[in-house]
């Protein structure tokens, strides 16, 4: 043998020799250095997190009647990993389920669909959850259809149907309560990004809107978790971990369903009654409230939807409608979202002003048909003189031109365009007192907070709209270039950062740039009742475990009390009563036998409507009674509705009704909600069976 | 050698011992490797078998039958003088070639994962001739190499080309089907006989530099089909084909990481119990160790490899005979690269060709080649003291 060949040997031998040293230098970075890293790797594919949900928490009423309760479903899912294998993406599949359903072909494509998937504006009904999950394509399938599927599964590749527990909202006492209550719907990402910081699984529900969404956190309980490894056909192979599922706590309001029906019914009366009178009535809302703890009995908006739609799947017409401006957007919850100008339910915050400024409010004034307010005229209301009268009457009656002529003079007390720093401001000062432009804090989400048109607001409105308003010929469309919006706009620059003698009188007859929510005039007027106390509205008054143990009790909030005297207040307390005994309420509440305070209120309303019509008057009314023990506020606006009286003061008068009993011209004590004449004060009983107490 | 100790190594021979020259080391190595691979392959198998309501010990029955096929084999191999083997050589080539023809005639040969590789026969057997013509090839190209026709102690540049051809010819049928893996670890075997055969250098780097550009211009031109790129594509980029081969890949590799230092315990890990990892019980047999074993229990493995081819280099040394240092060489270099290959593989150091592991992979065409390998060597080892 050559030396070359043993040598060349020798080489062979290093070589494989460093191979062999290679691979045990890979095998050591793999399993000891990178070891926890695979580890991981493979827990994440052997290991599956079966959740289960947990029971939803009741929530019921004062007297624990529930309205929202979970009720098995069956739902029919459709698998978006599954169907996308298909060769047609799962056309095929879904048209025969559509058929199957009796759905529209769209209605199972738009909701198999993720959000991001469909183009900005057809995302109506979407699937807000991930692709990796069954996406539900109704939870209330019949029976026979659910076996349909299960049998013949190569029919339907992708598709299962399987009994789950969904959320029902029972109407009981035909109670909707849509606005109030919210729904529930699958997590999105931002949900289980953790963003609020909590928690979540796939799989779960979340609450979405009102009460639901508010009080998730006590609602939802925590779901059971199963840890299983599987195998790579995803059979189970192993049980790893096992937590049980715990149901979630119920959740006690202040709701009592029949007044809550009786106000959803009023209102829906309401706005029928003033469309067949020719308004447009685009929307309405109804609050009705404990004066003596901010309590809310009912909350009702107009027009609503079915809160079992959405756990019944929603059509894409259905979800498009919730939000379409033709049906009057029925997803807005008008009592804490709906912004308006208040009209003469604001008289009561004048009255006070004017207290405090030191006029009289026992003595007489003038209630001319128009002042004249710098260099234009303020017309009465219907244009009506009604010669020197007292200041109640004048409440009663609504008349207009008092108030103008107080506020203009207080306007020119304080500066007049050019304002005194030491300015009393007496109107702005008892609209703060109020809290006008500041939310009421109630306990639903996405409260607007109304806005207060005083100086600030002005100076900042300017800053903002300086811009447009000396630039209008360059900024503004060509078909907004009249004579009389020009005019505006060159007052606007020149002097729009300054309350102007128009701004000042506009604000003592709630109209102009001040809105408020119907629910903010009924914590207004619930402290008018109350003896001044401004009061935080409230829904829920307990959080209840499922075994009855307290959880957690809300206790009732101050928030402050009005500006005004213990005279005043009297006064107000009379002037309110005389609007329903001879003023614009008189005839709405005539023959009632329970003594109600109230205020009417009609707000124009300036803009068009889509179809170019003028947008007719808000109508309000504003109450609380009974006038010598006074329990309730009760508020009711209807946007476009016409006159406060005829179209909210009968849907206020019907609610009374309900919630004292009264039949005709009497009081049926049987029929009185709370026949001690305060609501519930203790917790009820919780029970999903609980009925409703029938009036006998 | 004194006459003495001759005699003693002739009496030996003439007592016909069934173990006489049988290296132990060497043996115990082996014997270790086969019992930790019927281990390994019962643990890849038997949990997948016995849920999907199969007979759990089917692998590791037919396993422990290929291993006793394989034991007759390379007894025989063993005790058969060599010089025999010599004179059959050209009809076991001959027989390999036919074999590796017949494969790839539609209806006889059987494709499995994109290779013509296989013939089937009665009983659900399967043989895969490329890996008997690995032998064929070694054993062929050192009764060449080690033929002194001239007056000189190297083979000339005609022995090394007819070494060539008799190389060639199955390669380009194996290159057919295609197995690359194969090829891969014939061609490093060829280029190590003729290195180690003391032919001239020139041949050594020619050879290798035909096979550098020979594999670049088989990607480039599409010599290798889409199933090959793709292989080669997912070693590069195992997340690029999460299904396929990168699927395979990325899987043995987390396999073989959450193993640890000391694994999850034999018959204990949830990736092999799951069955995660495609071809677990053959080609990725590897990563069963990497999970239940560990480091530590690789690190066994690779030691025993180790022994085995520290074991044949030895052999191959004290060879003074060229024909047996060259078969020695040439399956040293055989099992050290389909080791390193199929190791290499499921680490992802090499790129995925379906070669079995040495010995521990289910398989019994690889395992009798091996085990008529292992024989070789130790043939070669009593010819040594003869």
């Amino acid at each position: 043998m050559n030396q070359r060949a043993r040598l060349s040997l020798l080489v062979v031998q290093i070589l494989i020799f460093s191979l062999l040293a290679g691979l045990l230098g890979r095998l050591f970075y793999l399993q000891v250095a990178a070891g926890p890293k695979y580890r991981d790797a493979a827990l994440s594919i052997q290991s599956r997190d079966v959740v289960t949900p947990a029971t939803r928490g009741l929530i019921v009423d004062s007297s624990g009647v529930p309205l929202a309760l979970n009720r098995v479903g069956i739902a029919v899912t459709i698998d978006r990993t599954k169907i996308d294998r298909q060769p047609d993406k799962g056309a095929a599949v879904i048209s025969s389920l559509s058929k199957l359903l009796n759905l529209r072909y769209s209605d199972i494509y738009q909701r198999t669909r993720l959000c991001g998937e469909l183009p900005k504006g057809s995302r109506a009904g979407c699937w807000t959850g991930s692709r990796f999950q069954p996406i539900p394509i109704t939870k209330e399938a019949d029976p026979e259809i659910a076996l349909r599927i299960v049998e013949r599964s190569d029919q339907y590749p992708g598709v299962s149907a399987t009994p789950v527990s969904i959320r029902n909202y029972p109407a009981n006492a035909g109670v909707n309560g849509a606005h109030l209550l919210g729904y529930v719907g699958p997590l999105t990402d931002v949900d289980l990004s953790g963003a609020n910081g909590r928690s979540y699984f796939r799989s779960e529900s979340i609450g979405k809107a009102g009460l639901e969404i508010q009080y998730d956190e006590y609602l939802r309980g925590t779901p059971g978790i199963k840890t299983v490894i599987v195998d790579r056909k995803e059979a189970v192979t192993s049980t790893s971990q096992n937590s049980k599922p715990i149901g979630g706590n119920h959740l006690v309001t202040s709701i009592d369903a029949r007044v809550q029906a009786s106000a959803e019914s009023a209102l829906a009366d309401a706005v029928r009654r003033a469309r067949a009178s020719g308004y447009r009535s685009d929307g309405g809302a109804a609050v009705v409230m404990d004066v003596k703890n901010g309590q809310i009995l009912a909350l009702a908006s107009y027009p609503t939807y079915d809160p079992n739609s959405f756990e019944r799947g929603l059509t894409v017409a259905e979800a498009e409608s919730l939000y379409s401006e033709a049906a009057g957007v029925p997803a807005l919850s008008r009592p804490l979202q709906g912004l308006f100008a208040p009209a003469s339910t604001f008289k009561s915050v004048s009255v006070i002003a004017a207290a405090n400024a030191g006029y009289d409010v026992n003595a007489s004034y003038d209630c001319p048909s128009e002042v004249e307010v710098g260099n234009r005229a303020f017309q009465n209301f219907e244009s009506k003189a009604q010669g020197r009268i007292s200041m109640k009457k004048a409440i009663a009656i609504s008349c207009d031109t008092i108030w103008y002529r107080i506020a203009f003079d207080e306007w020119l007390r304080d500066g007049g365009l050019k304002p005194k720093s030491s300015a009393n401001d007496y109107f702005y000062t008892a609209a703060k007192g109020f809290q006008v432009g500041k939310k009421t804090g109630i306990d639903l989400p996405s409260e607007s907070s109304g806005r207060l048109a005083d100086r600030d607001w002005r100076k900042s409105w300017y800053e903002q709209n300086k811009d447009f308003y000396c630039n209008y010929k360059k900024r503004a469309p060509k078909s907004q270039q009249t004579a009389f919006l020009l005019q505006l706009a060159y007052e606007n620059c020149l002097d729009g950062d300054k309350i102007r003698a128009g701004d000042a009188v506009n604000f003592s007859i709630g109209q102009g740039d001040t809105v408020i929510t119907p629910l903010k005039l009924a914590q207004m007027y619930a402290a008018i009742g109350n003896g001044g106390t401004i009061w935080k509205p409230t829904v829920a008054k307990a959080i209840v475990k499922t075994d009855g143990t307290v959880v957690k009790k809300f206790s009732p909030e101050k928030l402050g009390s009005i500006p005004a005297s213990k005279e005043t207040l009297k006064f107000l307390n009379s002037a309110l009563r005389e609007v329903v005994v001879s003023g614009t309420g008189a005839g709405v509440f005539s023959g009632f036998p329970v003594a109600i305070s109230g205020k009417t209120g009609t707000a124009q309303v300036f803009g068009k409507n889509a179809n170019g019509s003028q947008k007719a008057d808000t109508s309000w009314f504003a109450s609380y009674g009974p006038t010598e023990k006074p329990r309730f506020a009760v508020v009711m606006m209807v946007s476009q509705g016409g006159f406060g009286a005829s179209t909210s003061g009968i849907g206020v008068r019907k609610i009374y009704e309900t919630l004292l009993g009264v039949q005709g011209s009497k009081v049926v004590s049987a029929k009185i909600i709370f026949p001690s004449g305060v609501p519930p004060v203790g917790l009820p009983k919780i029970s999903p069976a609980t009925k409703v107490k029938e009036a006998k | 050698m004194s006459l003495s100790s001759q005699r003693i190594n002739y009496r030996r021979n003439s007592r016909q011992s069934a173990f006489a020259g049988f290296d132990p080391i060497l043996t115990i190595a082996v014997a270790l490797l086969l019992i930790t691979g019927t281990l390994l392959v019962y643990a890849a198998t038997r949990n997948w078998y016995a849920a999907n309501g199969l007979d759990p010990e089917y692998y590791l029955k037919r396993h422990v039958i290929n291993i006793a096929i394989g034991s007759l084999l390379a007894w025989g191999t063993t005790v058969v003088d060599y010089r025999l083997i010599r004179a059959y050589t050209p009809i076991f080539w001959i027989i390999g070639v036919l074999g590796l023809t017949a494969v790839l005639i539609p209806g006889i040969g059987d494709e499995v994962n994109g290779a013509q590789a296989w013939i089937g026969l009665p009983g659900g057997f399967q043989v895969q001739p490329a890996e008997l013509a690995k032998i064929s090839i070694i054993v062929g190209m050192s009764m060449i190499l080690s033929e002194r026709s001239h007056d000189t102690d190297a083979p000339q540049h005609a022995d090394v080309l007819q070494a060539l051809v008799v190389a060639a010819i199955p390669v380009l049928l194996i290159l057919s089907q295609p197995d690359m893996g194969t090829v891969f670890i014939i061609s490093i075997a060829v280029v190590t006989i003729i290195a180690v055969s003391g032919a001239p250098m020139r041949w050594v780097v020619g050879l290798i530099l035909v096979a550098v550009i020979g594999s670049f211009v088989a990607v480039k031109v599409g010599v290798i089909n889409d199933y090959q790129v793709k292989r080669l594509q997912a070693f590069v980029d195992p997340n690029a084909d999460s299904q396929g081969s990168g699927y395979q890949l990325r899987q043995a590799r987390i396999t073989v990481g959450s193993g640890g230092l000391i694994g999850t315990g034999l018959f204990n890990g949830p990736q092999t119990n799951g069955r995660f990892v495609p071809e677990q019980q053959t080609d990725f047999i590897f990563t069963v160790a990497g999970e239940e074993l560990g480091f530590l229990g690789c690190g066994f493995i690779l030691i025993l490899y180790l022994t085995v081819l520290m074991r044949a280099f030895g052999i191959a040394r004290k060879s003074n005979d060229p024909y047996g240092k060259l078969v020695c060489t040439g399956v040293i270099a055989w099992f050290a690269f389909q080791t390193f290959e199929n190791i290499g593989m499921t680490l992802g150091m090499m790129p995925m060709t379906g070669v079995p592991l040495p010995f521990v992979s289910y398989g019994g065409s690889s395992m009798f080649a091996t085990m008529i390998g292992f024989g070789l060597l130790q043939n070669v080892n009593a010819r040594n003291r003869g």
